[in-house]
This record gives structure tokens, C-alpha cells and sequence, in this order.
């Protein structure tokens, strides 16, 4: 089976262009199995649903997402195997922009939109960084101009990545994206495989549960700002 | 020599790239007179886990960075001089039967219902298909199979679009807009290229606009204006795609000329019979497929001035709509 991780930040599209791919696979006959993480809630398993393919949705409430789904993702591996799936696609929200979800030796696939703004890949952490394919989509909203500025930035961020453009809305570009897919590697198992990066860090008090503020109830991973002099104009 | 084993002081006087990546991930190295290896050795392990890379992966992107810019630099990607979409079928599986050349400085209109099938011919050309789309469509490249890496080049993607519902969402003006689309294109004279730009845009436009209006707030047929000068003059696309352009606020066969003097392949989709007619040829698609391929008539040619006439008496009213006026008679 082949596994692909596909992530993002919320609303960039994800969804849409996996429905895409997952048409364009489903008619090139192989079988396909979907895993949604999200963090509150999620309506998109239904989306996946009615597209004929299983589904497990995985809901991380309180957890950071990216450490609930590294806890998780080979119990879901498994159910993958046990429906006799040829691909398993894992989507999962990319919440806090440095989210370290990618799995060395899975494909890795980084969704993002180009209305977030030409700055915006820079400032996308692993989750874009160490991702094999970028996906940029509403290109059809935008000019041709920004488009291409945009691409060129995803570029100076992640250089060796190859970016692709889908659009979620027409399809435009998903048969292209399923083609690439179809050349992931296989994934027998995880037990001992690595993450391309760290994830964030989160030990602290407040990861505990801990609502009051102060000093005093501050444990564990914490860090300060660092205040700079302003000069007075 | 390695860029590891040049000073940071070097690189950042004769490789403003370098100063740009690292900047990027928020790096701005004070001390200037050491080489790069030894500033990014002497950076903290929790600095790495901070921005999201580790000096490895930091360096082979740097590197790789450096690597296309370079190639880029030296233009090393092979012109576009025609493409030819060799038919394969429609939805219903009837072969296509064609064998389509499209050269630069050509303009061809696309018709047909929605859904009709617009969208995957665009997209086949876009990703060069090699009878691996649903189509089973061929795409040649100056009558050759292109390499596929290219699929996946910034600088070699075939087609620009242009449409309707596209805006501007930068926050920026005008000239800092087009300066930057300039930048990234890796282009020599920037000020001059800006300068020509809108002023050809403003040629198209109604209403014109000056280099400091931010482009967020530049009307429709501006914003359109704007589009088409800069696909014009900065798009590495050779094929540039116009989706139905409205016919307020923008000279349309002006816009079109345009694109013919700067050598694109201009595909219309369209069902504007004044744009339709404009074009040297128009394709038909129906059920998926490219149904046929219409030689503009001369007759056609001659009717078109006179849908300019009606075009243009249509063009008085709003005129006169807009300054006040009754319209009481109607030309």
C-alpha cells in the first residue's frame, strides 16, 4: 500500500483537490482509503464518503493535531491494510504554520492557496520545507501576475519541491497530481520510521491544563520574548 | 569555490540572493567577516528547531536555490515557437481525428457550452499530455514529445490565464506590483519594464491609472488592463488564455493586438460574437471533444464591422448614460 500525507493550512483547499485525485483514481481503477485529521470537528469524511471510498476521521480536541496524528498514523496504517487499500491518503490540518507532519520515505504533500499572500511561504514551516510536492490552488481567483510571483516564492522556500497548480473547483490539474501519486513508494510499515523534522515543542503548564496566568504557574517548555529597544522617533 | 567556504560579507555584496534566502527563515548575520559554514556551524541547534530546517536541509536548499537561478540567469530553456495538440477522444470515446498546430502570434476562440470540455483542453496543454490524461490528447512542442521534466519547470509552464472572476489581492501599488512580478522573472532594466507596462496598460483601460494607485483598488476593466500588459510583457507562458473579458472598460482588440505584437498563442474562450469573429480561427468543443476547427470566413470578417458598428453604438449609449444624459433616441 501507499501511503501519502497531504497537509495544510486550514482552508487552503485540501479537501477539494483530494476529492479531485480520488475521482481521477478511482477511475484509473486502483483503491482508495481516506484518513482526515482534524481539531473540533470535521464534515469532509462525509465529502470522501460520497465519493465511494472508506474513511477514518481522527479528531485531536485539546492535542496539538501533528502529534495526535504521529500517534496515530500507524494504528491507521493498519486499518488501511485490513480494507486492502492500494493508496491511503492522510490529510491533516497544518494549524500553528509549523507543523512537522511529513514521514520520511511517504510521499509528502504540502496544499496551500495563493490568496494567503506572497510572504506567506516563507513563513510556512516543515509542513511546506520538507514537503515533495507543493500544491497551489485558487489560481483561478487571482491574477496570472501573482500566481507566478507566488510560485516563485513557494520555490525560494522549499527549491527542490515540485509545485504543482490544481484548482479544487474545476479538477484542473488533480489527474496530473493522482499521476504523481502513483509513483509514491510503498509503505509496509512505520514502526521505526522517522519524521522529516521535529514537531513543535509543547510542555509546559499550560499543556496540562493550566488557566491561570503569572509567573508562578509557569512550568515546564517555556520561552520568553525577547523586548528590543525601540528607538524614539 | 564552495559557497560554505565564501565570507558572508562577499556573498551578501555580490549575491543579493543569498541575503534574500536567508532572510526568508529570518537569518541576518551580524558578524560579516566569517564564511557562511562557520556563521551557520556556530548557530544553536534550538535556532534550527525554531525556523523549521536543520543546517543540512538548509544548505541543499540554499544550494539548489542558487542552482536554478542560474539557469535561469542564463536562459538555458528551449523557446516555444508552435504547439500542436494531436486529437484523441471525447467523453463519449469518438476520436478526435485532428491535428492542431498553434503558432505564435495566433489567435484562435474556443466555443462551447459549460462543462463542454474548455477546461481539460487548456489543462492538457499545460501539462504537455502524452495520451496520459482522460482525453488520451498528445501535446508537441515545436512538432516534438517535450521532456517531461518540464511539467514541472516555473519558467516553462505553457499557458497564462486570464479571466473574469481573477483580482489583484497583493497589497501593493502599481509599479511596486509589476516590480516585483519583474524581480522574480530575473529581469535586467525593472524600472524601464514597469514604466512600459502601465503605460500600454493604460493604453487598454478606459480610465486611467497612474503607478501609485494600489492595485486592489483599481476598477475592473483596469485591473483586466493591468493583466493583459503585464501577461504581455513578463509571462514566461507563451500560450496566454483569455476566459470571456467583458467588454467595459478595456479596448479589447487593442488588448488583443497586444498579445499578437508580443508573440503569445492566444486562446479565447469566448462566445462574444465580435471576439469570436477577431480570431483567425475557432475551435468547437462539444461532449469533451474538440468538435472542429473553424477558419474565420471572409464573409465572417466582413460582418465583424459591422458588429463593431452595433458594438460601438451600444458603447455611445453607456457614454451618454454615464454623463446624465436621457436616452430618449436610440441611434
Amino acid at each position: 500500500m501507499k501511503l501519502v500525507t497531504i497537509s495544510g493550512p486550514p482552508s487552503s483547499g485540501k479537501t477539494a483537490v483530494l476529492a479531485g485525485v480520488i475521482r481521477s483514481m478511482i477511475a484509473s481503477g486502483v483503491k482508495v482509503g481516506a484518513l482526515k485529521y482534524d481539531c473540533l470537528t470535521t464534515d469532509d469524511d462525509a465529502i470522501f464518503r460520497s465519493l465511494g471510498v472508506p474513511v477514518q476521521t481522527g479528531l485531536s480536541g485539546n492535542l496539538c493535531p501533528d502529534h495526535y496524528f504521529v500517534s496515530n498514523i500507524e494504528e491507521c496504517l493498519d486499518w488501511g491494510f485490513s480494507q486492502g487499500l492500494d493508496f491511503l491518503l492522510s490529510e491533516s490540518a497544518g494549524l500553528c504554520n509549523r507543523c512537522a507532519p511529513h514521514i520520511k520515505g511517504v510521499l509528502a504533500v504540502c496544499v496551500i492557496d495563493n490568496l494567503m499572500g506572497a510572504t506567506t511561504p516563507k513563513k510556512i514551516g516543515p509542513m511546506l520545507k520538507y514537503a515533495d510536492i507543493v500544491v497551489i490552488t485558487k489560481g483561478d481567483i487571482v491574477s496570472q501576475a501573482e500566481r507566478e510571483v507566488f510560485a516563485f516564492q513557494v520555490r525560494r522556500a522549499n527549491p527542490k519541491a515540485r509545485i504543482m497548480h490544481v484548482n479544487g473547483i474545476t479538477g484542473q490539474g488533480a489527474a496530473e497530481l493522482a499521476s504523481q501519486f502513483l509513483n509514491a513508494p510503498e509503505t509496509t510499515c512505520l514502526d521505526g520510521s522517522r519524521l522529516r523534522f521535529s514537531m513543535p515543542a509543547a510542555l509546559c503548564s499550560y499543556c496540562l491544563g493550566e488557566t491561570r496566568i503569572g509567573m508562578e504557574h509557569q512550568l515546564g517548555n517555556i520561552k520568553r520574548i525577547k523586548l528590543k529597544e525601540e528607538p524614539i522617533a | 569555490m564552495n559557497i560554505l567556504e565564501r565570507t558572508i560579507a562577499d556573498l551578501y555584496e555580490n549575491m543579493p540572493q543569498v541575503a534574500l534566502f536567508l532572510g526568508d527563515y529570518g537569518l541576518d548575520p551580524l558578524e560579516r567577516g566569517i564564511t557562511l559554514g562557520l556563521w551557520l556551524e556556530s548557530l544553536p541547534d534550538e535556532m534550527y528547531e525554531d525556523i523549521g530546517i536543520d543546517m543540512q536541509g538548509l544548505v541543499e536548499n540554499l544550494e539548489e536555490y542558487l542552482l536554478q537561478q542560474l539557469m535561469l540567469q542564463s536562459g538555458h530553456l528551449p523557446v516555444v515557437n508552435e504547439i500542436t495538440v494531436i486529437g484523441g477522444r471525447d467523453k463519449s470515446g469518438t476520436p478526435e481525428q485532428l491535428r492542431l498546430t498553434l503558432t505564435r502570434g495566433s489567435v484562435t476562440s474556443i466555443v462551447g457550452p459549460t462543462g463542454s470540455g474548455k477546461s481539460r483542453l487548456l489543462a492538457d496543454i499545460e501539462w504537455m499530455a502524452q495520451c496520459d490524461t482522460p482525453t488520451g490528447r498528445a501535446i508537441l512542442v515545436n512538432g516534438e514529445k517535450p521532456d517531461p521534466e518540464l511539467r514541472f519547470s516555473l519558467e516553462y509552464k505553457l499557458v497564462a490565464q486570464l479571466s473574469q472572476n481573477m483580482n489583484f489581492v497583493m497589497d501593493t501599488t502599481v509599479a511596486e506590483f509589476v516590480a516585483m512580478h519583474a524581480e522574480s522573472r530575473m529581469v535586467e532594466n525593472i524600472a524601464g519594464v514597469v514604466e512600459e507596462i502601465i503605460m500600454q496598460a493604460n493604453q487598454l483601460a478606459g480610465e486611467p491609472f497612474s503607478a501609485d494607485t494600489p492595485v486592489t483598488s483599481l476598477s475592473g476593466g483596469q485591473s483586466r488592463a493591468l493583466m493583459i500588459a503585464d501577461t504581455a510583457f513578463l509571462s514566461s507562458s507563451p500560450v496566454v488564455l483569455i476566459d470571456e473579458i467583458e467588454n467595459a472598460g478595456i479596448d479589447r482588440k487593442r488588448a488583443l493586438s497586444l498579445l499578437v505584437r508580443r508573440e503569445k498563442i492566444v486562446l479565447m474562450a469566448t462566445h462574444d460574437p465580435i471576439l469570436a469573429l477577431m480570431a483567425d480561427q475557432r475551435m468547437v468543443i462539444r461532449n469533451g471533444g474538440i468538435h472542429r476547427v473553424i477558419t474565420t470566413t471572409e464573409r465572417e470578417k466582413e460582418n465583424l464591422t459591422v458588429l463593431e458598428s452595433f458594438d460601438n453604438r451600444l458603447l455611445a449609449l453607456r457614454t451618454r448614460l454615464r454623463n446624465g444624459e436621457l436616452i430618449e433616441e436610440v441611434p
